[in-house]
């Protein structure tokens, strides 16, 4: 309950902030939907060449890209680690964090939030909507309750990856430069990912598992068999990743001893 | 006084040096994107020989040298302007006996150079044993691809400070931040060829300036650009950059008039 009150204090602060800069509200929205758009984009240019991409046609991947913008919306609305190094330990914010009752990865959280994203969420729902109508999908019972439980777990997939990889600021004392190299390879999650080699699978399948946040839940939908099982294992890769996540932090919050000014 | 600007490439040099550490990393995830880029192409092309005048072979050398050409020209001086914007410190900078614009440049060279040294040439190299890149023969191209990596590099930072600049308008400029990465990466040919785009999109970029950043390097080095042709693509890379002096300098002026500091 306190949580929840905090949530929507800052939520209200949000606003606040915002309708400071109204205009640019939007122009954040658009270029969130444009960064989508140049992926829709590479996978329409791809099925100008070619029929299949490793056995999937063009319905099937936009509906994985669909998919993947889901859970990808509602991780950066509220989870957004973006620059953390430089605003929290170079700049000493951490220790004003580290003073007050709530968690201190729960405030940083908080202090992010970022509803524009959601848009895209909308979005991905609505490109799942027409590519699975086009495919003549059918709408289970379970299609529903799964499609959030795979959305969650998405989201606990993303905040354990981010937040391991955040708490490193915490070991170096240099801003890392990793979030924004990361941010390329999340996107290749959502394509068929019998595509690459063994090596490339393994990683986006268990070291840094992008594959389940694109590919494996969305193959559930589109009742592809073959993937059925990696698909339900998507909740687990979430449980245990988000407690890497949150070991790595607590460990780093330890380690943490203030600098800057 | 040029020997000051001097000193400002090698102080950013030394700077990135000291944070070079970061950099092992970032050539290990460079070398994934090829990779992960590599073998989608690969599911593309299937049995094809060509896609939109790439042959296979050529495909993976476009991708892998625009990747690296981006670990050379990629810098964040967008967000460095926006940031002395916003917390004001432009103000006493702009009251230094020395071209800010200019300044800022010249730590994007620094930057540059540094990550040609430590991302760029080991990349490549790690790149060129793990896929089939084929090194153009022909030292023409290897002449022509380096002098055309350098304008990749100055258009590329035009662009940046003409975003960053651009905070002086609308105050909180992080959106056309955004939008300026998303686009530069698409339209330069970074993800897609052009020729592979379809004709009416292809058309328009030709005559928008980011083509310029990757894909006419990367058609040099690929050899689909030899002998003459070099010449005309470089001069498109220097049309462009001498058209973009144009908005830098009406910007950095209309900046001066316009300047007010939000706190700090």
């Amino acid at each position: 309950m306190y949580y929840l009150g905090l949530l929507i204090e800052y939520l209200k602060n949000y606003m606040k902030t915002r309708l400071t800069y109204r205009a640019d509200f939007w122009v954040e929205v658009i270029s969130d939907l444009l960064f989508q758009a140049t992926n829709f984009i590479f996978i329409l240019v791809i099925f100008m060449h070619t029929d299949s991409l490793g056995g999937w046609n063009q319905n099937e991947v936009v509906f994985v890209y669909g998919f993947f913008m889901v859970p990808f919306g509602v991780f950066s609305c509220f989870v957004n680690m973006w620059g953390f190094s430089e605003r929290y330990i170079v700049k000493g914010e951490m220790d004003r964090i580290l003073t007050r009752p709530a968690h201190n990865l729960f405030q940083i959280f908080l202090e992010n939030v970022d509803p524009p994203s959601l848009f895209g969420s909308i979005i991905g729902l609505i490109v799942m909507a027409i590519s699975g109508s086009n495919l003549g999908l059918p709408f289970e019972w379970w299609t529903l309750p799964m499609l959030i439980l795979l959305t969650l777990s998405a989201v606990a997939i993303y905040t354990g990856i981010y937040t391991t990889l955040t708490s490193l600021s915490f070991y170096s004392d240099a801003p890392t430069g990793i979030l924004p190299l990361m941010y390329n390879i999340q996107t290749y999650g959502r394509y068929p990912v019998t595509i690459y080699n063994r090596a490339i699978q393994v990683l986006l399948t268990w070291i840094i598992p992008f594959a389940f946040v694109g590919i494996y839940p969305a193959a559930l939908f589109l009742h592809r068999d073959e993937m059925r099982t990696m698909a339900l294992l998507t909740p687990l890769v979430g449980v245990v990743f988000l407690s890497i996540g949150l070991m790595a932090w607590s460990f780093g919050v330890r380690r943490y001893k203030g600098a800057g000014s | 006084m040029l020997g000051a600007y001097f000193d400002f490439i090698r102080i950013r040099f030394l700077t990135m040096l000291a944070y070079r550490v970061n950099y092992y990393s970032g050539i290990l995830i460079y070398t994934l994107n090829i990779g992960v880029n590599y073998f989608t192409w690969r599911a593309i092309y299937g049995d094809g020989e060509s896609l939109g005048g790439f042959t296979g072979a050529q495909m993976t050398t476009y991708v892998a040298v625009s990747w690296m050409a981006r670990a050379f020209y990629f810098n964040n001086l967008d967000r460095e302007i926006s940031t002395d914007i916003r917390d004001g410190s432009i103000a006493i900078q702009f009251i230094r006996p020395y071209n800010y614009v200019l300044v800022k440049m010249m730590q994007g060279l620094g930057e540059g150079l540094f990550r040609f040294m430590m991302l760029m040439i080991p990349g490549m190299v790690i790149a060129i044993l793990l896929f089939p890149v084929q090194l153009p023969t022909e030292p023409s191209a290897w002449a022509g691809f380096l002098v055309m990596l350098f304008f990749s590099f100055l258009i590329s930072s035009q662009i940046n400070i003409i975003t960053g600049l651009s905070a002086f308008f609308v105050e909180n400029n992080e959106g056309m931040m955004r939008m300026k990465r998303v686009v530069v990466d698409l339209f330069s040919g970074l993800i897609v060829p052009i020729t592979l785009f379809p004709d009416w999109l292809s058309s328009v970029l030709k005559v928008l300036p980011f083509q310029a950043i990757t894909y006419l390097p990367g058609s040099v080095f690929t050899g689909r650009v030899q002998g003459v042709g070099i010449w005309n693509v470089l001069g498109i890379q220097v049309i462009w950059f001498l058209i973009l002096l144009i908005p830098i300098v009406w910007l950095n002026h209309a900046a001066r008039q316009r300047l007010f500091v939000q706190g700090g």
